[in-house]
C-alpha cells in the first residue's frame, strides 16, 4: 500500500486545489456550452415540436442510473462550430451492453455535420471497433454543413465505410432514426444491421421532393420519398416502425437485448475503494508544470485498496512503473516523477511494457514529461537510441493502452508516454495538462536565440525590443494551443476530466476495452542495442 | 375433559382458540375450504380437515360436514368461534346429539335470542330496559329503524326519517333479511341517534354463577361493524355501569345462559336500550381479557368441561383498546390479493388470521387482525395501539390503517366522546384534522427549502430503486450511480404519486445510506430511517417510516405507445381486395368466425374475428383495394 505523504492541510495543497477548482469551473461551463446545443430559442423550439433532445434520448436508452462516459464533449473547442460539434457520443450500458452511442444535436445547425462531427463521429466508431463495443446511433441531422462541404465530403465517406466494417467485425450496428437522415446521411441506416424509424418523423431518402423535381421531373413528397412508414412497408429500409420517440427507444433496448451479447475480455475481481479520498487529488498538480509531483500520490487515489506494486523503484527514479488494479482489472502502471525521461528509465519502460505484453495487463500512463533529455553527455550516452527503445515498445504493445494526461507532455515524451499518435484505446486530460513540443517560454527562447544567431551572421542589430514583442507573442500563442481545452477541441484526447473521477474514468474504459478479447501477444520491433 | 377440540372456523378465531387448547393440552383440528387450504390456521392445527368448495353455505356454514369433519377427525369438542354456526341452536344441538361437547350455551339459549322480536320480549319481562317495538302502521316518532328479526351485521336493517318512506323500506328490509337469514320478519323501533354502544360481557357456569365481567365500549363503527372497541367505557358512570351489569345478569339468567355471552346496549345520557344479546365469544373479546387478566377461551371450555367459576369475577385493571385492522379501502370496499407482509411491532397483542404471503380472498370477512395494547391509562394504550399501528409493515393489500391512526389519534375519540356515527362522513374524522405531531415523521410534503414532491418516502424510494438498479448491474456495478462526466440533466424517479428528483438533492438533505431495501436521510439535522421494499409480481414500491407506510408505483421510463387504432380494429394483414365481406355492421360475431376475405397474390386470405362481438363497423366493400395495416372492420368485444 502507498503511504500518503500528503498534507491537504497545507498551504501549498490549498493554493494547487484553489487553482483546479478553478479550471474546473472553466471546464463545466465549456461543458454547460456543449448541453446547451444551439441556444434556448432551439431548444424550446425542439421541445415544442414534442420532440426529445439528443441527451435526453441517450439518458432514456442506456439503463436507469448506470454510468455514461461521454466522449469528445469539448470537440469544436475555439473552432467556428459550437462546442460539441452538434453531437453527443458516449459509451453507455443497454441491457446490460455497454455500446458506443452517437446522437446528433438537431437544435445545432438542426445537427449538420462539420468538419468536427465528422472527426468526432469517426473517433466513436473507432473506439466501437476496437473495443467490440455494439454502435448505436441517434440519428437526426440535416446532413453536410454545406459550406465546410470540402473537408467532410471526401473523408466522410469513412463514415460509412466503418458502419459496415464494423458489421463485418461481428459487433452490431443500431440506428434509430428520429428525424432527417437524407442525402448521404440515409446511408446511416442504410448502413445499419438494424433500422428503427419514427412514424411522422423519421425522413430517410436520397434526394427530396425539389431534387427529384430537378432530376426527373416527377411530383413527390417527403411522406412517399421517405416516410418511417413507407420504409417499414414498402421499402424495408425500416425493421421496426416506432409510434414515437420513447417507442423507438424501447425497441433500441429491446434489439441490444436481442443480441444476447456477451464480453470477451478479462473478468474483474471485486473492486475496493483507494484508501485515500478522491477530493485530494485536486490539490496535486502545482499550477506551474515546471515543479514535478509525486504520481504514487494519484495512483493512490486511484488504485483499488491504494495498493501499488513498484517495479524497479531504486531504477530510473523519474519514472514510477508497478502494478495495481483499478475496479478490479490489474493494470500496468507508467508514471512520470521528475518530468524528464534519461536512458535509464526509457529502458525500464521498455523492460515493463514487455512484462504488461508477457502477462496480457493493460497498461495505464500517467502523462507528466517535460521529455527526453537533452545535452552532450546524454546524446553521447545514446538517449535517441533508448528512448526510440521506449517509443518502439510503446507503439508494438498489443495490450489496451490508457493515457492520463495530468501536467506537460512536452516533446518526445508525449510519443514514448502513449500520446494521441501511439493509439490508446482512450486518452483523457486533466484541466491542468498542457501538450506541445516543448514548453511556451523555451519555443520562444529557441525562436529568440535563433533570430539573434541570424541577426549576427548577417552582421545586423538585434532589435531586442521586437524580440521581447516576439517572445511574447509566441509563449502566448503556444501556451493557448498547449492548453487542454484547445486539445480537446481537436480531438487530440477523448475528453477534459475532473481529476476526482480518474479512477471511475478508467474503471469504465477497463471494462470497455474487455468488451474485446484479450489481444494476442506480438512480436516486437528490433531493438538497437 | 376434552381431548381434542375442532374448531368450526376459519382465521384469527380458529387460531386464538387453538392457541389455549395448546396451553391446556388439548389436541386441536382445524377445518378449512379450498381458498384456505394454505392458511395458517390449517397449518398451526394438529388434524385438518378439508371442506371442498369455497362459499361459506358449502363450507362452514354446512353443519353436515362439520359434524362428519369431527368424526374423521376423531374430535370430542366442538368450538364454533364467532359468526358462521356459532349462533345456530340447531347446529348446537346436532353437536351434542352426536355425543359431542358443546363449548357454548345450551340450544335453548341460542335459540331465546335468535329471534330479536322474542328477544327484546323476554327481556322486557324480565326488567331489562329496551326500546319500544313500535306499530308500523302508527309508529308515532321519527326517526326510527327497521331491523330484521333474524339480522345481524346491518343487514335488513334501515333508517326512516319520513314517515312517506317507511312502508317501502319495511317492504326493502323483509325482502334483504329474507334472502340473507332466511326469516323475513322485520320489527320498527325509535331511533336512537349519536348514542354509545356499550356491551356487557357476561360469563355463567352451569352451578347459577354469573359474571359480568366488565364491560365494552364500541361505538367507533362503519357501516353498522365495529372498528375500535375499548374496556372499559370512557364515557359512563359508575352507577350506570352497575345498572348495565344488573341487566346482563338479569338477560343471562333469563335464558339460561351458560359460557361467554355478550349483552349490548345502546347508551344516551342515562337512557339505556337493550340491542342484542351474542351467545358466544365476541371478536372484541382481548380488551377484557388483558384487562381482566383472564383467558375468555379457558372460561369456556372449563364451563364446557363443568367447572365451576369462582364467585366474584376479578377486578378491572388498566384500560385496553382493540383496533380491526380490515382489508379495505377508504370507501370500506374490501380488498383482496397477496398480503406480501403482516408485521405489527411493538407491546400490543396480534391475533391475527393472516400471515406474510397469505392471500386474501373475496370469499369471507375482510379483517385480517386485531391489535390490541393494553395500558395503565386509556391514553396510554391509545398511545401504544397507535403507534404500533402506524409502525406495522403492512405490504401488498390495502388495509385502514391510517384511518385507524386517524382514528385513535382524533381529538374527539382522545377525549372519549364517541358514539355511533363517529365515523359518518361529516363526523369528526373526516372534518376534523389529526392532533399534529410534535417531531416531523418524514412524510410532510412540503417542508421549507424545496422539499421534493411526495416527500422523503419517495425521496427514500427513489434511492432504494437506483440502489438495486446498481446492485442488480451486469456490468461496471462498482462505478458511482449515475455517474456522468457532463451533467445535462437531474435525476428523476417517476411514480404514479409523484415525480421527484434524487440528483441532485437539496442542501438542507443529505443521504447518509442508501441500499436497495434501507435508505437513511438527514433532513435539517434529523435523521430518518426508511424501509423500502419491493416483491415479485408487484410492481409497488412500499416505504415504512415512523410515521407510516408510503406506497408509490414506479411508472415505465419509456410509456407504452398509444394505440393508433381503434380497439377491435381488423387490420389488412397484406394489400389486396377484398372478395367477400361475410358480415354486416349490428351482426353478432362468434370468436374465429370468418369476417370477410381478401384476395392477394392469387390466394383467398380469411379476415376472422379476433374476439366475439358485434361489428360495429364495416369499413370496405366487396372489390375494394385496400392497402396493408388499412382498416377493414371494427369488432366491438362482448363484455363478459
Amino acid at each position: 500500500m502507498i503511504r500518503s505523504r500528503l498534507d491537504p492541510a497545507s498551504e501549498e495543497h490549498q493554493r494547487r486545489r484553489a487553482s483546479m477548482l478553478a479550471k474546473l469551473a472553466e471546464l463545466d461551463a465549456e461543458h454547460a456550452r456543449a448541453v446547451g446545443g444551439g441556444g434556448a430559442k432551439y431548444v424550446e423550439r425542439h421541445r415544442a415540436r414534442g420532440k426529445l433532445l439528443a441527451r435526453d434520448r441517450v439518458e432514456l436508452l442506456i439503463d436507469a442510473d448506470s454510468p455514461f462516459l461521454e466522449l469528445s464533449p469539448l470537440a469544436a473547442w475555439g473552432s467556428d462550430f459550437p462546442v460539441g460539434a452538434s453531437m453527443v457520443s458516449g459509451i453507455g450500458v443497454i441491457e446490460g451492453v455497454e455500446c458506443v452511442i452517437t446522437a446528433n444535436d438537431p437544435t445545432v445547425r438542426g445537427g449538420a455535420s462539420n468538419p468536427w462531427t465528422l472527426k468526432k463521429s469517426l473517433r466513436a466508431a473507432d473506439i466501437a471497433l476496437r473495443n467490440r463495443l455494439p454502435y448505436v446511433n441517434l440519428v437526426e441531422s440535416g446532413g453536410a454543413d454545406l459550406p465546410t462541404q470540402k473537408e467532410i465530403f471526401i473523408p466522410g465517406g469513412q463514415i460509412f465505410r466503418d458502419l459496415t466494417r464494423l458489421s463485418a467485425a461481428g459487433i452490431p450496428t443500431v440506428a434509430l432514426v428520429f428525424g432527417n437522415s437524407t442525402a448521404g446521411g440515409a446511408y446511416v441506416p442504410g448502413m445499419s444491421d438494424y433500422v428503427v424509424m419514427v412514424r411522422e418523423r423519421a425522413k430517410v431518402f436520397l434526394g427530396g421532393p425539389p431534387l427529384v423535381k430537378m432530376a426527373t421531373g416527377e411530383e413527390s413528397d417527403d411522406e412517399s420519398l421517405g416516410g418511417a412508414e413507407m420504409h417499414a412497408r414498402v421499402s424495408g429500409l425500416a425493421d421496426y416502425l416506432a409510434e414515437d420517440e420513447h417507442d423507438a427507444l424501447r425497441i433500441g433496448r429491446s434489439i441490444v437485448r436481442s443480441l444476447d451479447w456477451r464480453k470477451r475480455g478479462a473478468v474483474p475481481l471485486p473492486a475496493r475503494e483507494p484508501i485515500y479520498p478522491a477530493d485530494e487529488l485536486l490539490g496535486i498538480v502545482p499550477e506551474d508544470l515546471k515543479v514535478p509531483f509525486d504520481p504514487r500520490e494519484v495512483i493512490a487515489r486511484v488504485a483499488d485498496g491504494s495498493e501499488f506494486e513498484e517495479f524497479k523503484p531504486a531504477y530510473g527514479v523519474s519514472l514510477v512503473t508497478g502494478w495495481a488494479r483499478i475496479h478490479g482489472y490489474p493494470v500496468g502502471v507508467l508514471a512520470n516523477a521528475q518530468g524528464v525521461l534519461f536512458s535509464e528509465e526509457s529502458q525500464k519502460a521498455t523492460q515493463f511494457i514487455q512484462l504488461a505484453n508477457q502477462s496480457r495487463t493493460p497498461l495505464v500512463f500517467l502523462q507528466n514529461t517535460t521529455g527526453y533529455m537533452v545535452g552532450k553527455d546524454y546524446e553521447q550516452g545514446g538517449i535517441i537510441k533508448h528512448g526510440a527503445m521506449m517509443i518502439n515498445a510503446v507503439s508494438n504493445s498489443t495490450v489496451p493502452h490508457l493515457t492520463i494526461v495530468m501536467g506537460a507532455s512536452y516533446g518526445a515524451g508525449n510519443y514514448g508516454m502513449c500520446g494521441r499518435a501511439y493509439d490508446p484505446r482512450f486518452l483523457f486530460s486533466w484541466p491542468s495538462a498542457k501538450s506541445a513540443v516543448m514548453g511556451p517560454a523555451q519555443l520562444a527562447g529557441v525562436l529568440s536565440i535563433v533570430g539573434r544567431a541570424s541577426a549576427r551572421a548577417k552582421g545586423l542589430v538585434y532589435d531586442e525590443e521586437a524580440d521581447a514583442a516576439m517572445r511574447a507573442m509566441v509563449e502566448a500563442q503556444i501556451e493557448a494551443e498547449s492548453l487542454a481545452f484547445f486539445l480537446s477541441g481537436r480531438l487530440y484526447d477523448d475528453g477534459v476530466i475532473d481529476p476526482r473521477d480518474t479512477r471511475t474514468v478508467l474503471g469504465m474504459c477497463l471494462s470497455a476495452v474487455n468488451s474485446a478479447p484479450v489481444p494476442e501477444p506480438a512480436g516486437f520491433g528490433v531493438f538497437r542495442p | 375433559m376434552i381431548d381434542r377440540l375442532l374448531v368450526a372456523n376459519r382465521g384469527e378465531i380458529a387460531r386464538r382458540v387453538f392457541r389455549t387448547c395448546r396451553s391446556l393440552g388439548i389436541s386441536t383440528v382445524a377445518v378449512y375450504s379450498d381458498p384456505d387450504a394454505s392458511a395458517p390456521h390449517v397449518s398451526e392445527a394438529d388434524l385438518a380437515v378439508r371442506l371442498p368448495g369455497a362459499h361459506p353455505s358449502e363450507t362452514y356454514l354446512d353443519a353436515g360436514l362439520i359434524l362428519a369433519a369431527c368424526r374423521a377427525a376423531g374430535a370430542d369438542a366442538v368450538h364454533p368461534g364467532y359468526g358462521f354456526l356459532s349462533e345456530n341452536a340447531d347446529f348446537a344441538q346436532a353437536v351434542l346429539d352426536a355425543g359431542l361437547v358443546w363449548v357454548g350455551p345450551p340450544p335453548a339459549a341460542i335459540a331465546a335470542m335468535g329471534s330479536k322480536v322474542a328477544a327484546k320480549r323476554l327481556m322486557a319481562e324480565a326488567g331489562v330496559p329496551v326500546l319500544p317495538s313500535l306499530d308500523p302502521a302508527a309508529p308515532g316518532e321519527f326517526p326510527l329503524l327497521v331491523k330484521a328479526s333474524a339480522g345481524g351485521g346491518g343487514r335488513g336493517m334501515r333508517v326512516v326519517r319520513e314517515p312517506g318512506e317507511l312502508a317501502r323500506e319495511i317492504e326493502s328490509a323483509e325482502r334483504e333479511a329474507a334472502a340473507a337469514f332466511g326469516d323475513g320478519t322485520v320489527f320498527v323501533e325509535p331511533l336512537l341517534e349519536a348514542a354509545r354502544h356499550v356491551e356487557v360481557q357476561v360469563l355463567a357456569d352451569r352451578h347459577g354463577t354469573v359474571w359480568a365481567l366488565g364491560e365494552r365500549e364500541c361505538s367507533v363503527q362503519r357501516r353498522h361493524q365495529k372498528v375500535v372497541e375499548e374496556c372499559p367505557s370512557p364515557g359512563i358512570s359508575a352507577a350506570l355501569r352497575e345498572h348495565l351489569f344488573e341487566a346482563a345478569a338479569r338477560a343471562a339468567r333469563a335464558i339460561g345462559h351458560t359460557g361467554a355471552g355478550t349483552v349490548e346496549f345502546l347508551v344516551k345520557g342515562d337512557r339505556v336500550a337493550f340491542l342484542e344479546m351474542n351467545t358466544r365469544l365476541q371478536v372484541e373479546h382481548p380488551v377484557t381479557e388483558l384487562v381482566h387478566g383472564v383467558d375468555l377461551v379457558r372460561l369456556q371450555l372449563e364451563i364446557a368441561e363443568g367447572a365451576a367459576l369462582p364467585a366474584s369475577p376479578p377486578e378491572p385493571a388498566g384500560h385496553a383498546v382493540e383496533a380491526r385492522l380490515y382489508a379495505e379501502d377508504d370507501g370500506y370496499l374490501p380488498q383482496t390479493g397477496v398480503l406480501r407482509r403482516f408485521e405489527v411491532p411493538g407491546d400490543v397483542r396480534v391475533d391475527a388470521g393472516v400471515e406474510s404471503g397469505s392471500v386474501v380472498s373475496p370469499h369471507y370477512d375482510a379483517m385480517l387482525a386485531k391489535v390490541v395494547a393494553h395500558g395503565s391509562s386509556r391514553g396510554e394504550a391509545v398511545r401504544r395501539l397507535a403507534t404500533a399501528l402506524r409502525r406495522a409493515k403492512l405490504h401488498g393489500v390495502t388495509t385502514n390503517r391510517d384511518l385507524l391512526v386517524r382514528i385513535l389519534t382524533n381529538p374527539v375519540f382522545l377525549a372519549g366522546d364517541t358514539h355511533t356515527g363517529f365515523l359518518d362522513p361529516d363526523g369528526p374524522v373526516h372534518g376534523v384534522p389529526t392532533r399534529p405531531r410534535p417531531a416531523p415523521d418524514g412524510a410532510t410534503s412540503d417542508g421549507p427549502g424545496g422539499e421534493p414532491a411526495g416527500g422523503l418516502p419517495a425521496l427514500a424510494a427513489a434511492l432504494a430503486l437506483a440502489a438495486a438498479n446498481r446492485r442488480d448491474a451486469r456490468v461496471l456495478a462498482g462505478l458511482p450511480s449515475g455517474w456522468r462526466n457532463v451533467r445535462s440533466q437531474p435525476r428523476r424517479a417517476r411514480f404514479a404519486e409523484a415525480e421527484i428528483v434524487y440528483d441532485p438533492l437539496p442542501e438542507h438533505i443529505t443521504v447518509l445510506s442508501a441500499e436497495p431495501d434501507t435508505v437513511v436521510l438527514e433532513r435539517d439535522g434529523v435523521r430518518h430511517t426508511f424501509e423500502v421494499a419491493r416483491y415479485d409480481g408487484d410492481p409497488k414500491v412500499y416505504v415504512d417510516h415512523a410515521g407510516g407506510c408510503a406506497v408509490l408505483t414506479p411508472l415505465p421510463r419509456l410509456p407504452e405507445p398509444v394505440e393508433h387504432v381503434a380497439p377491435g380494429s381488423l387490420l389488412a394483414p397484406m394489400p389486396g381486395s377484398v372478395l367477400r365481406v361475410e358480415v354486416a355492421a349490428g351482426d353478432r360475431v362468434a370468436k374465429g368466425q370468418p369476417v370477410l376475405v381478401l384476395e392477394a397474390m392469387k390466394m383467398e386470405h380469411r379476415v376472422a374475428a379476433p374476439v366475439a362481438g358485434v361489428v360495429s363497423g364495416v369499413h370496405v366493400e366487396k372489390g375494394r383495394q385496400v392497402e396493408a395495416g388499412a382498416v377493414l372492420a371494427i369488432i366491438q368485444e362482448e363484455s363478459t
